[in-house]
């Protein structure tokens, strides 16, 4: 005799502990196997893009820190970038490296804080914790900047809000190698975990065909081997004064961006630790910038290399003090679209280890 | 001295007497299970950096576990609507009974044991058994798509470990002779069964540890994938015997590997002047830490590699172990 069998549909989120926020993932299963995955989005949507037509450059900054906000600082970056290159302002040497400084520290934030969540999604308590510690470090870091500790709203078009702090520097010289001792224990803890390694190895993979015709960027690209990092390839800022490697994976599985990412923390702290060295200890912390900003009339495009991938912000102006169109690419959205082919077939529990790994920012994929 | 009782003509003293000793056992466990998970939060608070309760009761937070019960005693007891009522309330009293009913066999010390029995440890591994069908129920009867995974999973997940635990546990009972769990702590006397069967002690520990549920083989409970597992719709009070099941459960196993495996109540080599029920004490607790410390380190295995791992791997060794076991006692004793 068969059984009658029945396919269920399991909603996962808005509210599930393991969406990374507002998520919802619709999973047609028949057993534990997913036949079917829908994502939902929209949840946190805010309309950042149409409320920036209504506002002056400068005031759209604060609402860039909510887009991605665990790495708020390249956000504030590409906002700048963008008009400063429409309005071909020249930004002082001591204020890029302040940049530079709060960006990469930022990476690693949100690097820690994606390696604690993960784990946490894939059981393990500890590690959670543990990269917190390390953060609440660079928080504090980046609050003595800016007075804030997530959204930073630090970065000004020609320049930087706040100079550094006396002292400022030693304590992010003094952070370097705290961070190195620490990742150490974390290989040490997790990489070489045979449970871990089980449940990461070979699951979700992707090719470098694939992960290109998905338009993903950042560490969902660079491990399937395609070396592709602006930070090198496009420099911007002053990130072609600094020796760092770009770390490439070639499994294009769950594994693979994990290491990737682990690699990254080492080549930021790398490029912290020269920009340290190089640090000018004197100069203007802002360029030269007209009273009222004014993008002259036509568009442009810049994008850098955030944490989770190529952010991009598309100006279009008419001449006046607010933009006409303003878009941005937000990597996490892009990287997300390729979640329904990869959930396919594949056990339930590998749900949380692929939409982990993929690491997204609600407040990126919604805008 | 429990026998002479049983044996002794009914009288309401004798009555008295085993109520009494029922209420004193009852009163030790919930007594391990609050300061059990104390500890617990304690020594992963250590574990993680991090300090763990100190405001309830002092800084330590002694009291902590006490007023987490209260206020589950306080909460209002919601049963959903779609749900299986009978079931419902049914099965947390299916899944916490039998983890009590499986303290009466074990040995504390050579003279405090509840029920001495024949086949003490059948016993253990067939009531405690009985639990899966109150975790299974449980989800069932939530009609929660999570919850009913879940259950799913402690069904699986709980028979298939059973019979690596089962396996591994022949290995003693070839040597000890017996399955009386008192006899099997007095072939210790020489040597702990840890360094006879240390292959029987690692498959029996991590089928323990998958018996009770945790950490890396928390499944059926998995938080971030399953919210709560088979225990999401419930709350209060009925929530509150499931993790007292899981915890007394906690306290059982760690006494019955500490009885297998580590002597007993039998002390190390020159330290006999200290009492056994200290040894054994100190024995259960070491059991405890490292059932906690496993919880603070690992990750949490897929549900298709736990299967693969507790057929293909533990069961053909804990095989070997018995044959091993059963030749060599054969040539050489």
């Amino acid at each position: 005799m068969m059984l009658r069998t029945e396919e269920m549909i399991l909603n996962v989120g808005p509210q599930h502990p393991s969406t990374h926020g507002v998520f919802r993932l619709i999973l047609k299963i028949d057993g534990e196997i997913i036949q079917e995955a829908t994502p939902v989005i929209g949840y946190l949507h805010r309309g950042t893009e149409k409320i920036a037509e209504g506002l002056q450059y400068t005031q759209i900054i604060p609402y860039t820190d909510r887009m991605d906000y665990l790495s708020a600082m390249t956000n504030n970056y590409v906002l700048c970038h963008a008009v400063e290159t429409m309005m071909g302002i020249e930004v002082p040497e001591r204020a890029e490296y302040l940049r530079v400084l709060a960006m990469e520290l930022g990476r690693i934030a949100s690097h820690l804080v994606w390696w604690g969540t993960y784990l946490l999604d894939l059981g393990a308590t500890s590690p959670f914790l543990y990269a917190f510690r390390e953060r609440e470090m660079i928080i504090n870091l980046l609050n003595e900047l800016s007075g804030a500790r997530l959204t930073f709203n630090y970065m000004r078009i020609g320049g930087v809000k706040w100079d550094a702090p006396d002292g400022w520097i030693d304590k992010v010289k003094q952070f370097v190698p705290y961070m190195r001792e620490k990742l150490h224990g974390y290989h040490e803890l997790v990489t070489g975990n045979e449970i871990f390694r089980q449940r990461v190895t070979g699951v979700g993979r992707y090719t470098k065909e694939e992960a290109i015709s998905y338009s993903l960027s950042g560490v969902n690209l660079r491990s399937t081997g395609v070396k592709w990092d602006l930070r090198k390839d496009e420099p911007y800022s002053i990130y072609d004064r600094f020796d760092f490697d770009v770390p490439v994976r070639d499994g294009g599985d769950c594994l693979a961006r994990y290491e990737c990412r682990m690699a990254e923390i080492e080549q930021s702290l790398r490029i912290i630790e020269q920009a340290c060295e190089q640090f000018p200890p004197e100069g203007p912390i802002m360029g030269k910038v007209p009273r009222i900003i004014k993008a002259p009339p036509g568009e442009t495009f810049v994008r850098i290399e955030a944490p989770r991938g190529e952010i991009g912000c598309y100006i279009a102006s008419d001449g006046k003090k607010e933009p006409y169109r303003l878009k941005f690419r937000r990597p996490s959205f892009y990287n997300l679209q390729i979640l329904p082919k990869l959930l396919k077939g594949q056990n339930l529990a590998n749900v949380i280890a692929i939409l982990g790994s993929i690491d997204i920012v609600l407040g990126e994929v919604d805008g | 001295m429990m026998e002479q009782w049983l044996e002794s003509t009914p009288s309401w003293s004798n009555i008295a007497l085993f109520f009494g000793l029922g209420a004193l056992l009852l009163a030790v466990v919930l007594a391990f299970v609050t300061y059990g998970i104390l500890a617990e939060r304690k020594v992963m608070g250590f574990m993680q950096g991090r300090i763990g309760p100190n405001q309830v009761g002092g800084r330590f937070g002694l009291l902590q576990t006490v007023a987490d019960v209260l206020k589950l005693l306080l909460k209002e007891d919601t049963i959903p609507k779609a749900a299986d009522r009978p079931l419902y309330v049914l099965a947390p009293i299916i899944a916490f009974t039998p983890s009590f009913m499986v303290l009466a066999v074990l040995p504390f010390t050579d003279s405090f044991r509840f029920a001495d029995i024949g086949v003490g440890l059948l016993y253990y591994i067939a009531v405690s058994g009985l639990t899966t069908i109150g975790v299974v129920a449980g989800g069932w009867a939530s009609n929660n798509k999570y919850a009913l995974l879940g259950g799913m999973r402690a069904a699986a997940q709980m028979i298939s470990y059973e019979i690596p635990l089962v396996m591994s546990a022949l290995g003693v009972v070839l040597l000890a002779g017996s399955m009386n769990l008192v006899d099997i702590v007095a072939a210790q006397k020489d040597v702990w069964f840890i360094f006879a069967q240390p292959l029987a002690f690692l498959i029996f520990l991590i089928a323990a540890v998958a018996e009770l549920n945790r950490t890396p083989f928390d499944l059926p409970e998995a938080e971030s994938e399953l919210v709560a597992g088979f225990h999401v719709e419930y709350s209060g009070f009925r929530w509150a015997f499931f993790m007292l099941a899981e915890y007394v459960y906690l306290f059982a196993m760690a006494a019955l590997v500490t009885i297998l495996f580590l002597g007993g109540w039998h002390p190390v080599a020159f330290l006999g002047w200290i009492p056994g029920a200290v040894w054994f004490a100190l024995k259960f607790c070491a059991v405890v830490f490292v059932l906690i410390w496993f919880r603070a380190t690992f990750p949490r295995v897929r549900a298709d590699q736990l299967m693969e791992f507790a057929w293909k791997v533990l069961l053909p060794l804990s095989l070997v172990n018995i044959v091993l076991t059963a030749v060599v006692k054969a040539w050489f004793f």
